[in-house]
């Protein structure tokens, strides 16, 4: 599932304010510098991208921790959407 | 009570995207008319409005900045922008909250309501953008221009119509008149020009089909513009104290509503904003040279406003300049009153009466002077700018060239 965390990798790396290098698995996402309104930006970009609808509300924010995580979660729910009825 | 000077003005509009190539055009009677570029005009009749166009947002804003910015907000920190670079003032220090920000706007972020609504209804979208709500308030731009400067003391949108930048600058002298607050950043900005909302003033039937032709024989109604102005008030011991380049003075503001036609004008409401702004000025109607009228170019409006013209002046009614910049910029509905103080101050500065464009010859209904087709050369002591808005809604501010 390579596409997959390329494509989230590419988009958190548009919106990070406090990284310059590039972004790896590993790294948190509160170190990437993203404030509540990029992470709002954030999953709206990556429903578009994998057309998926990420279940989270601002009252309870990403669960994820790492990068690596968020990768992960949008791999489960692009195989929830193609997973036969 | 403090005197009110004004110590910079920025302007974002269809014939200038700075405040003194707005005067260069006005005071050379350019028009900006023309097919928009900015949305598709094959449902449309009207084919004609004032756009700002060559607006391009990375001249003015970072990337990540402009998903936060609706164009309206963009039109109204640029034009903030310009007016505290001239004024020179810091809002460190203090100064900010001691600095109002009273920003009006008729309609708020329309693109960005249009463009996401269109996809959802339209187009079946599943998802829209996260920041459509932010971006489309209307006091989006006062927040806006409050995070950008430091502006923390009194901050908030009117309102009213085509009034609102006129409530706004009104509102801002009045706080800093009273020591409420030092300074002010006051205006307004609106950037509406979609084809839904093409279609809704067609269907009001005042659209001009060619262009706009205030007080005219023949006029044939208003033309839609769009754009920002904003001035920099300051109470006059903090702008004398610091040695700064004062542009000129306001004296009066005036407000009333009519109270009767939700679209129709009435001379009776005009005249009563217009002597409130003289009575809070302490002028008396003959210190007045010149008028930059509300003049959309419909028949009803120029017609009742030239009527209430000569009941407030009575015989000086004649004397008097009056002329409408819409003629040049189109009707920029929650920024049209800001456009004009900014040529108004300008004019009195340059001693020049931009002239109202497109005139073809006197109607019965409009026999006043009003400038045509070519700038005048006039000093001008002091002058009113009229905005009287749909619902009823009047505005009226009066301004003085500066003596110490």
């Amino acid at each position: 599932m390579v596409p997959v965390a390329d494509g989230v990798v590419e988009i958190i790396a548009g919106k990070a304010r406090s990284k310059t290098g590039p972004i790896k698995l590993s790294d948190k996402l509160e170190s990437l510098g993203l404030e509540s309104l990029d992470v709002l930006e954030l999953a709206f970009a990556i429903e578009e991208r994998f057309n998926i609808e990420i279940p989270f509300n601002a009252n309870n924010p990403f669960e994820f921790t790492t990068v690596g995580e968020l990768v992960k979660a949008v791999e489960g729910l692009i195989a929830q959407k193609t997973a036969p009825a | 009570m403090n005197r009110v000077v004004i110590t910079g003005l920025g302007a974002v509009s269809p014939i200038g995207q700075t405040a003194a190539s707005y005067w260069n055009a006005l005071a050379g009677g350019r028009s900006g008319f023309g097919p928009p570029t900015i949305f598709p005009t094959d449902r449309l009749v009207t084919k004609v409005v004032a756009e700002v166009r060559d607006f391009v947002p990375g001249d003015h804003f970072d990337v990540r900045q402009i998903g936060f910015l609706d164009r309206v907000s963009q039109f109204g920190v640029v034009a903030a922008r310009e007016a505290i670079a001239q004024s020179g003032l810091s809002f460190k220090e203090g100064l900010g909250e001691r600095t109002a920000a009273i920003i009006g706007s008729g309609i708020g972020g329309q693109t960005t309501q249009d463009d996401n609504f269109r996809r959802f209804y339209g187009e079946g979208a599943t998802r829209v953008h996260p920041l459509i709500i932010p971006r489309t308030m209307p006091s989006a731009p006062a927040s806006q221009i409050s995070m950008f400067f430091g502006i923390k003391g009194p901050t908030y949108a009117i309102s009213t119509a085509c009034a609102s930048a006129t409530h706004s600058i009104g509102q801002a002298f009045h706080l800093v008149r009273t020591g409420t607050v030092t300074c002010a950043l006051a205006g307004g900005c609106e950037a509406q020009l979609t084809q839904g909302t093409m279609k809704a003033w067609e269907a009001m039937r005042i659209l001009a089909p060619d262009t706009c032709r205030p007080f005219s024989a023949d006029r044939k109604g208003m033309v839609l513009g769009e754009g920002a102005a904003i001035l920099v008030l300051e109470a006059l011991p903090h702008a004398a104290a610091r040695g700064a380049d004062i542009l000129g003075e306001i004296v009066g503001f005036g407000m009333s509503a009519d109270a009767g036609d939700l679209t129709a004008p009435d001379p009776e409401g005009m005249v009563r904003a217009m002597n409130a702004a003289l009575a809070d000025a302490a002028l008396a109607p003959d210190a007045i040279d010149y008028v930059n009228a509300h003049g959309t170019g419909t028949t009803a409006n120029d017609a009742t406003e030239t009527t209430a013209l000569h009941k407030t002046f009575g015989d000086h009614a004649r004397r008097l300049a009056v002329s409408s910049t819409k003629s040049m910029v189109g009707h920029a509905l929650g920024a049209a009153g800001a456009l004009e103080a900014v040529a108004v101050i300008m004019a009195i500065r340059a001693g020049v009466i931009p002239p109202t464009m497109n005139y073809l010859g006197p109607d019965p209904a409009c026999d006043l002077d009003y400038v045509p087709n070519e700038a005048r050369r006039r000093p001008i002591g002091a002058a009113l700018s009229n905005s009287f808005a749909f619902g009823g809604l009047n505005a009226v501010i009066a301004m003085r060239r500066f003596t110490a």
